[in-house]
């Protein structure tokens, strides 16, 4: 049977990634839709919508013909360097070696590169190829997190419903302020995915590998407190480490 | 053909960042892969040696990169 911590766990961490990846997504439609005009930004996004939905209907048929455990073992191969990625990019940013993901800048680069197509007979296309373009790549990433939050214990159902509360509230917020949402902390949602996506990529493939993990479905919470832990500290040493580089060079 | 490859590049890099971290990472699935199957120590050994080999690779990997980053902003423009 699944339990509450799972069901919590993979609902969080795909409305969580849902977002981060919705929010992307929404800078540039909105881009589009703001300078060259809301047709081809919708144009763009339903096609992009549509290849997504092919390629669920075309992949989720498979899933059911993978056994359990090697689906656990694949997907948990493929969150671990999924999540990995996260983490170390968070990590980095957190500790002031890579710049944050600035929205309004993203938001300005979109705008600026839409003017300059502007003069183009195919300023309409080339903007709706931007719209579905941003879906598509940000899209593909949710479409992964969902099935691969949800599929290890048969929860896509659960992960799907955590990515269309991030849809919905990214779109209900979007039509409010109308504008990129930079306020949003990117980097410490990142931070978060990243931990859980790690853990759970851990998780199972632990658990394809046949680990009966001490206290079953809890052991995940267990692997994430860890993973944090250890990631909050070596932001703290990456930070003292970027200080006393400052500090020599000032010397 | 350019949009394939830019497709497939895009889909490669949603799990590739660094490299070599995940080259080690692959590496350290298949090295606790065959101690499980082929050795026999056990799934939850086998698990625990993912988890720590994860952590440390990790380290290694922001550690590594930061401080490559550090010594190019000791570099300057110049």
């Amino acid at each position: 049977m699944t339990s509450l911590t799972t069901i919590t766990s993979t609902v969080t961490a795909s409305f969580l990634a849902s977002f981060v990846e919705v929010v992307e997504a929404f800078t540039i439609i909105l881009a589009v839709g703001l300078s060259r005009g809301w047709r081809p930004a919708f144009t763009g996004t339903a096609l992009a919508l549509a290849v997504l939905g092919g390629l669920i209907l075309l992949l989720g048929p498979l899933l059911s013909l993978i056994p359990l455990h090697l689906l656990q073992f694949a997907i948990g191969v493929l969150l671990i360097l999924f999540g990995m990625r996260w983490l170390r990019k968070a990590i980095l940013r957190a500790a002031g070696f890579i710049a944050i993901h600035d929205e309004e800048k993203a938001f300005a680069e979109g705008t600026d590169l839409l003017k300059r197509q502007a003069a183009d007979r195919r300023a309409d296309f080339l903007a709706a190829t931007a719209a579905f373009k941003a879906v598509l790549l940000e899209g593909v990433e949710v479409v992964f997190i969902v099935i691969a939050v949800g599929a290890g214990r048969g929860l896509i159902g659960y992960a799907s419903l955590g990515a269309a509360a991030a849809c919905l509230l990214v779109l209900a917020i979007g039509l409010v302020v109308h504008r990129p949402l930079s306020r949003v902390p990117e980097n410490t949602l990142k931070f978060v995915v990243g931990v859980m996506l790690t853990s759970f990529g851990i998780f199972w493939t632990g658990e394809g590998l046949g680990a009966n993990w001490p206290g079953a479905d809890a052991a995940l919470i267990a692997i994430a407190l860890l993973i944090l832990a250890v990631a909050l500290t070596a932001v703290r040493l990456l930070r003292g480490l970027g200080a006393a580089k400052l500090e020599a060079i000032s010397r | 053909m350019t949009a394939i490859r830019a497709a497939l590049a895009e889909l490669v890099g949603m799990f590739i960042d660094d490299g070599q971290l995940a080259l080690t990472l692959i590496a350290l699935i298949a090295a606790v892969t065959l101690a499980v199957k082929i050795a026999g120590i056990g799934g939850l050994a086998g698990g625990l040696v993912l988890l720590a080999g994860c952590i440390l690779l990790l380290l290694e990997s922001v550690y590594r990169d930061a401080r490559r980053k550090a010594a190019k902003r000791d570099e300057g423009p110049g």
